[in-house]
This record gives structure tokens, sequence and C-alpha cells, in this order.
């Protein structure tokens, strides 16, 4: 399938504009939003992540073929579903009680499927979420360098999950899919992969035996 | 060019010489002697930084600087940081003015969260308003630096109508920084409000936050403000030589951040990334005082940087290697740095 060549990332923190620069690396179209004006973050977009466009979030998610949601969570209930609909979206979001504070609306179940849920008019895949924001760019190699990591892809739909596996890959990460949003509990905080970056058998041991764990 | 060293601790609970740990009390006495030997070593500033665990039992570093303030006479005596989010701006004010008073003008601030969230739910906050809290508070305490009657009105506290707000300070604002951890947005707002700017860079290469001396610079222009300083703060440990400072500092490391580990749920540091942190590419300043001055001096090259804040100690850590730690550092590596970047 042909991968979409237009990517918005939505929030211009510690983590969009690290994301923002490694699709653009991988030959990604890059546009990023946040809530307000995009006037307020034209300086930040110029210097810190050179190449892309800042928009309205309305406008780059319109012209998108992938949206990266990389604001904190509590700050996602804000947005209106309908924006994203008709969207392959990737949730790069974490539900991470001990850092951020408890949100009552993530408390039942992956917070990915909570965001897939909210999301019905979206395609909704579970990526670039547990591996840290300092670490993401310096530890991305080319498909081929022997110390290539793992980075996971969870999702149910298996075009939309391709597609993120695509985007991981030129992104400098090994793709490792789990077959569901479900399976993608694996990458939350409180699992072995969450904060660290393990080789691709690392990776796949870890989520084995978490899954193990959970049975 | 003006360079400017300090150090911070967190009150980091000190090791006995038995291994066990020493009591909240004698840590926090220890650290008056640590501030005090710390000006005696040659040190620009001390800087306390706010917890509110067992391993840092520090939530009220003011008063730690006042002691220090009362047996030092040059020693810039500072927060490093003050979690403002979850304090009130006009208190923290006042406890910083006074000890402006105390020490004769020597005081300063670093308001940020650092990786500090316990004091959120101690003061009945919730950690998802932090942006909303650290912004309205940041912004009144900008108003309250200048000095003269406040009017302000807000959220997250009463307002203020043409409010004195005391003690005045006797020249002009004390110096006052905002610790950021890598989001432009928070680099972006510290030029807003006109603050300093000290990046915490605690892992990851340093050389990524380059940008952000660049995105500081540019936005003070663009709010129309002169230029202001750049500091780093960095964890780190100084033995006499890079191996002793190593075994020294890992095990205390590896501890502490394993247990912050198990408390937030995210995957505890092995030895091989460690090695990484503490040589020439990585945020950690562990080593000899020829290793660290080195690492020192390319990094606030290549950050713009011209205030640089050793984060020393880790709860485990005795007095006597602290002590060690703080004459290597005082004696050696700063004036070693100086002379590097001539």
């Amino acid at each position: 399938m042909e991968q979409p060549s237009r990517l918005a990332v939505l929030g211009a923190g510690h983590v969009g504009p690290v994301i923002a620069r490694l699709a653009i690396r991988a030959g990604y179209r890059v546009a990023i939003a946040t809530s307000g004006d995009p006037e307020d973050i034209a300086l930040i977009t110029e210097l810190v992540i050179p190449g892309a466009q800042p928009r309205w979030a309305a406008d780059a998610v319109a012209d998108a073929g992938i949206v990266v949601l990389a604001i904190p969570l509590h700050r996602f209930l804000d947005i209106g579903p309908g924006v994203l609909n008709g969207k392959l979206v990737v949730d790069a979001m974490n539900y991470w009680p001990a850092s951020d504070g408890a949100l009552k609306a993530f408390e039942a179940g992956g917070s990915s499927e909570i965001v897939a849920e909210r999301l019905a008019g979206s395609t909704v895949v579970k990526a670039l979420n547990h591996i840290g924001y300092h670490e993401l760019e310096d530890r991305a190699r080319p498909a081929g360098t022997p110390d290539r990591r793992a980075a996971g892809v969870a999702g149910d739909d298996p075009a939309a999950a391709a597609a993120i596996v695509g985007l991981l890959d030129r992104m400098g990460y090994e793709p490792v899919r789990l077959e569901s949003l479900r399976a993608g509990r694996v990458l939350q905080p409180g699992s072995p992969v969450f904060g660290a970056v393990l080789t691709p058998a690392d990776f796949r041991r870890a989520v084995r035996e978490d899954a193990r764990s959970l049975t | 060019m003006t360079y400017t060293f300090g150090l911070d601790t967190f009150g980091d609970r000190n090791g006995g010489t038995d291994g066990t740990p020493l009591s909240h009390a004698q840590t926090i006495r220890n650290v008056v002697e640590e501030g005090v030997f710390a000006e005696q070593a040659g040190v620009d500033f001390f800087g306390i930084g706010e917890h509110h665990t067992d391993y840092f039992p520090m939530p009220a570093g003011d008063v730690v600087l006042a002691a220090i303030a009362a047996r030092t006479d040059r020693i810039r005596l500072g927060s490093a940081v003050t979690v403002l989010s979850s304090d009130d701006p006009v208190r923290v004010f006042q406890r910083y003015s006074t000890l402006n008073a105390v020490s004769g003008g020597r005081a300063e601030v670093i308001l940020g969260r650092g990786s500090s969230i316990e004091s959120f739910p101690l003061f009945g906050y919730d950690l998802a308003d932090y942006e909303e809290l650290f912004e309205e508070k940041a912004t009144l305490f900008a108003e309250l630096l200048k000095g003269g009657p406040v009017t302000w009105e807000g959220k997250t506290r009463a307002p203020l109508l043409s409010q004195d707000v005391v003690p005045h300070t006797e020249s002009g604002p004390f110096p006052a920084w905002i610790g950021v951890g890598g989001s432009p947005q928070s680099v972006v707002r510290a030029a807003r409000l006109g603050f300093s700017l000290m990046l915490a860079i605690i892992g990851g290469p340093p050389a990524r936050f380059a940008v952000y001396s660049e995105l500081f610079q540019r936005a003070l222009d663009k709010f129309g403000r002169a230029p202001l300083p750049v500091g780093v703060h960095s964890p780190g440990h100084v033995a006499a030589t890079d191996q002793q400072a190593k075994a020294e500092f890992w095990p205390r490391w590896r501890d502490i951040i394993a247990l912050v580990a198990e408390e937030r749920g995210f995957a505890i540091p092995t030895e091989e990334s460690f090695d990484w942190e503490t040589g020439p590419h990585g945020a950690l300043y562990v080593g000899s005082p020829e290793t660290v001055a080195q690492k020192i001096a390319t990094n606030l090259r290549a950050l713009g940087a011209t205030r640089f804040d050793l984060k020393y100690g880790m709860p485990g850590l005795t007095h006597e290697q602290l002590g060690t730690n703080i004459e290597l550092y005082g004696r050696q590596v700063i004036p070693r740095v100086r002379q590097l970047l001539g």
C-alpha cells in the first residue's frame, strides 16, 4: 500500500517536536499544531523543527494522511472527536498517573482503547509512546544497522497498522507489530518496555513475558 | 564573559559510614555545613531543590539557606527548584526576599517543577492542572519581582489590588530563573515573562539543548527584551579518579532511579546506560576533576551558557564523600573550566 506522505503532529511540547523532526527526516511533509494560533509556535517551528509548517490544528488535520497525538492526555479530552473523523491517528500519549496525575476517564482499561472509543470515526494505532523523548532521536538508526532498536505498533486495523509500521521503519526503528490495541497495553507505563530502548530480540522477549504475566 | 558555577542539592539523605541512613535532621544540618564549605571552596552559588520524600527530606530549603547565609559572606543562595505550581507566589516572593535581606542581597530563585510531583497531592493540587497553575503563578511572580504595588487577578489564588508585598528588596529584583526540561514552549514562556533560562539536563545528549538557547535569545528579542543568561543544571559526582567517582555514584544512582522507576512505572536503567551518560556525550558529570571540567567547558560552549550548577550527592553517599566532591569541584574543577573557557 502507498504510504501517506502528509503528517500532522498535534502538540509542541516535549514530544511533538521530536516526532516531527524524525518524520521530516523520514521524508514526510509535516505540519505541527497546538490548540492555539500557529503564530505562537512560528519561532519554535523555525528553529526547533526546521522544515515543518505551523498551522491551525483543523487545517493540519484536514490535509494529513496521518495525525500524531502528542499532547498531554488530559488535553485530549478537550478535542472534539469529529475533528479527527476519517483519519489514521497515532496515539503517542500515555496515561501515567504517577507522573501526570489521575484521570477518571482513563481508569478502566488501556489508554489507547479509550482514545479509540472517543475517536469512533478515526482509526487509532498506538505507537511512539514508550521511548523517552530525550532518547527517541538519538537512538534512531536506518534499517540494517546492527544496533537498531525496536518500537511497538499496536492496532486493530491491519492496513492502518501497516502504514505506521512503514512510518517507524523510515523513522529509524525496527517495528514490532502487536495484533490489537488491547495487546498494546504492553507498551504502557509500568511495563518492562516502557522507558527502555530495547533491541528487537529483547523487546519481543519482554512483550512475551509481560503477556504471560497477564494471563 | 563572566561564568558562574554553582552546586545544587535536593537534601539527599546521607548514608552513615556503616551504610545506615542518617536521620532527616542530621542530613539537613549536614547541608548547612556543605553550603558553608562550598563558599570556602570557592563555589559561586549554592542551591536547594524542593522535595518531599524520605530520600530527599527537603521541603523548606529557604530555611536552610537562611542558616547558610548567617555563616557566609559571598556565596549566592537560591532554590533549585521551587515547585511554584503547588506554592503561593506571594509567599515564595516573601520567603526569598526575606532571604535576600538576611544574606545582604545574595538570594536567587529558580522556578519549575523538576521531576518532583509529590507536592501536588500533599498540598491538594491536581497534577493535570500543572500547566495552568505554572503559567498563572509564574506571571504573578514576574509582577511581584518588579517591586511596588501589585494588581493581579486569576483563577489559582485570591486577587491582589494595589497590594504592597513586603519585604521590599534594597536594589531591585533578585535573579530569577525558570527551570526547563526540554519543552520549547517553556523556553518561550521564560523569555516572554523575562526570566533567565536554566536548562535541566538529566539524561540524553546535552548538545540537543543548544537550539533552546538560541530559541530563548530569539524569543527575548521578539518580546523586546534584553539578552538574559542561560544556565545548565545537571547531576554528577567528583572524586579523585574517574573510577572512584563512578564506583561511589553508580550504586546510589541505580538505587534511586530504580525506586523512582518503580514508583512511576518505567524501566530501570542498566549499567550500560550509566556508562553512556557518564561518557563524553551523556548528561552525567561523574569523574575526576579533569574529566568533569572538560565536559562542563565543552557543554557550556555548545549551549551558549554562562552558568553551570552541578547537582551533587545522591541518597546514601556520606557527608565525607560529599565534602570531597565539594572541595574538588570548588578548588579544581571551577578554576580548570575557567581556564579552558579562557
